[in-house]
C-alpha cells in the first residue's frame, strides 16, 4: 500500500501537476500535524472555489474589467503556487498575460481549461490523501527523482 | 534539511503573520512553528497596525504586499510612524524590481518572494541577525 502511494505521488510529479513546492510541505508535516499538507489542500480548494465563482461570475457579466479579473487571477496564482500545483499556476500566469493584452477570447479560453486543471488535480489529491490515510503514518517526504 | 533546523524556541522569538490569504497564512505558521517562534497571524495591514496600536510587540513582521483594507506598503509605513522598530520582511509573490523598491522603501528590513520556505525563512532571520550561525 505505501508503495502504491509512492508511485501515485511520484505520478503527480512526472505529470507535471504538482511541483516542489508540494514536496516542501510535505517536510513539514511532524507528529504535531501528520497531516499538514492535506489541511492546506483543502484550505487551497476551498479558497480557490470562491475565487473560480468570482471570476465565473465576472465572466457572465460579459463586460470585462481586465483589471478585477487579474486581481483575482493574483490570488488564485498565489495560492496554486503556495501549494506547488503546477499546472493550475500555469494557466493562472496564461490568464493574466491575456488580461494585460485586453484578449477576452483568450481570457475565456484560458480559464476553462484552468477550471479543468484545477477539478483534475483535486480529484487527484483527493485519491491521493485517502490512498495515504489507509496507508497509515506517511513515509518521510522524498523528492522525485 | 529537516535534521539541520535551527530551533529557536530558547530564543524566546515572537512573530505576526500578515497576509489575506488562508493558505499562505498556514503555511508561513508553520514555517515559523516548525523553528520554535511563537506567532500570531492577522489578515490585513490594519490589523497588525491595530495589533501594535493595542500593546502587542513582535521581534519579525512577515508582511505580504496585496491586501484588502490596508496593504503591506501602507501599514509598513505606518507602523514606522508609530515607531515600530521591529524587523519586517516583505514576503510577496511580486518579483517586478519598481514594487519592490516600493516595498523596500517603505520601512522593509529585507524582502522574499513567495512561496516561502524554511531556507527563504532562515535566510530572513539570518539577513535580520535574528539567528546567527554559529561557526
Amino acid at each position: 500500500m505505501q508503495r502504491q502511494v509512492a508511485l501515485i505521488k511520484q505520478s503527480l510529479f512526472d505529470q507535471g501537476y504538482l511541483d516542489e513546492q508540494f514536496m516542501a510541505l510535505e517536510e513539514l508535516q511532524d507528529d504535531a500535524n501528520p497531516n499538514f499538507v492535506e489541511e492546506v489542500s483543502a484550505l487551497y480548494f476551498k479558497d480557490s472555489a470562491r475565487l473560480i465563482n468570482n471570476i465565473d461570475q465576472a465572466l457572465e457579466r460579459g463586460s470585462f474589467d481586465f483589471n478585477r479579473l487579474d486581481s483575482y487571477m493574483h490570488q488564485f496564482k498565489g495560492s496554486s503556487t503556495s501549494i506547488g500545483a503546477n499546472k493550475v499556476k500555469a494557466e493562472c500566469t496564461m490568464f493574466r498575460d491575456y488580461c494585460r493584452a485586453g484578449n477576452a477570447e483568450g481570457c475565456l479560453r484560458t480559464f476553462q481549461q484552468l477550471k479543468k486543471e484545477h477539478s483534475t488535480l483535486r480529484k487527484k489529491l483527493e485519491h491521493y490523501f485517502q490512498l495515504a490515510r489507509q496507508a497509515g503514518p506517511k513515509e518521510t517526504a522524498r523528492r522525485p527523482k | 534539511m529537516a535534521e539541520k533546523l535551527p530551533k529557536l524556541a530558547k530564543a524566546n522569538l515572537t512573530a505576526l503573520v500578515v497576509d489575506d490569504n488562508s493558505v499562505n497564512q498556514s503555511i508561513h505558521h508553520k514555517l515559523l512553528d516548525r523553528l520554535g517562534i511563537q506567532n500570531d497571524i492577522v489578515c490585513n495591514g490594519k490589523e497588525a497596525v491595530d495589533a501594535h496600536s493595542s500593546g502587542r510587540n513582535y521581534d519579525l513582521i512577515l508582511m505580504d504586499m496585496d491586501m484588502p483594507i490596508m496593504n503591506g506598503i501602507q501599514a509598513t509605513k505606518r507602523l514606522r510612524e508609530m515607531g515600530i522598530s521591529c524587523k519586517i520582511a516583505g514576503v510577496t509573490t511580486r518579483a517586478d524590481e519598481e514594487e519592490k523598491k516600493e516595498f523596500m522603501d517603505a520601512g522593509l528590513n529585507d524582502f522574499q518572494e513567495k512561496p516561502l520556505t524554511i531556507s527563504k525563512l532562515i535566510s530572513i532571520l539570518q539577513n535580520l541577525e535574528l539567528y546567527i550561525v554559529k561557526t
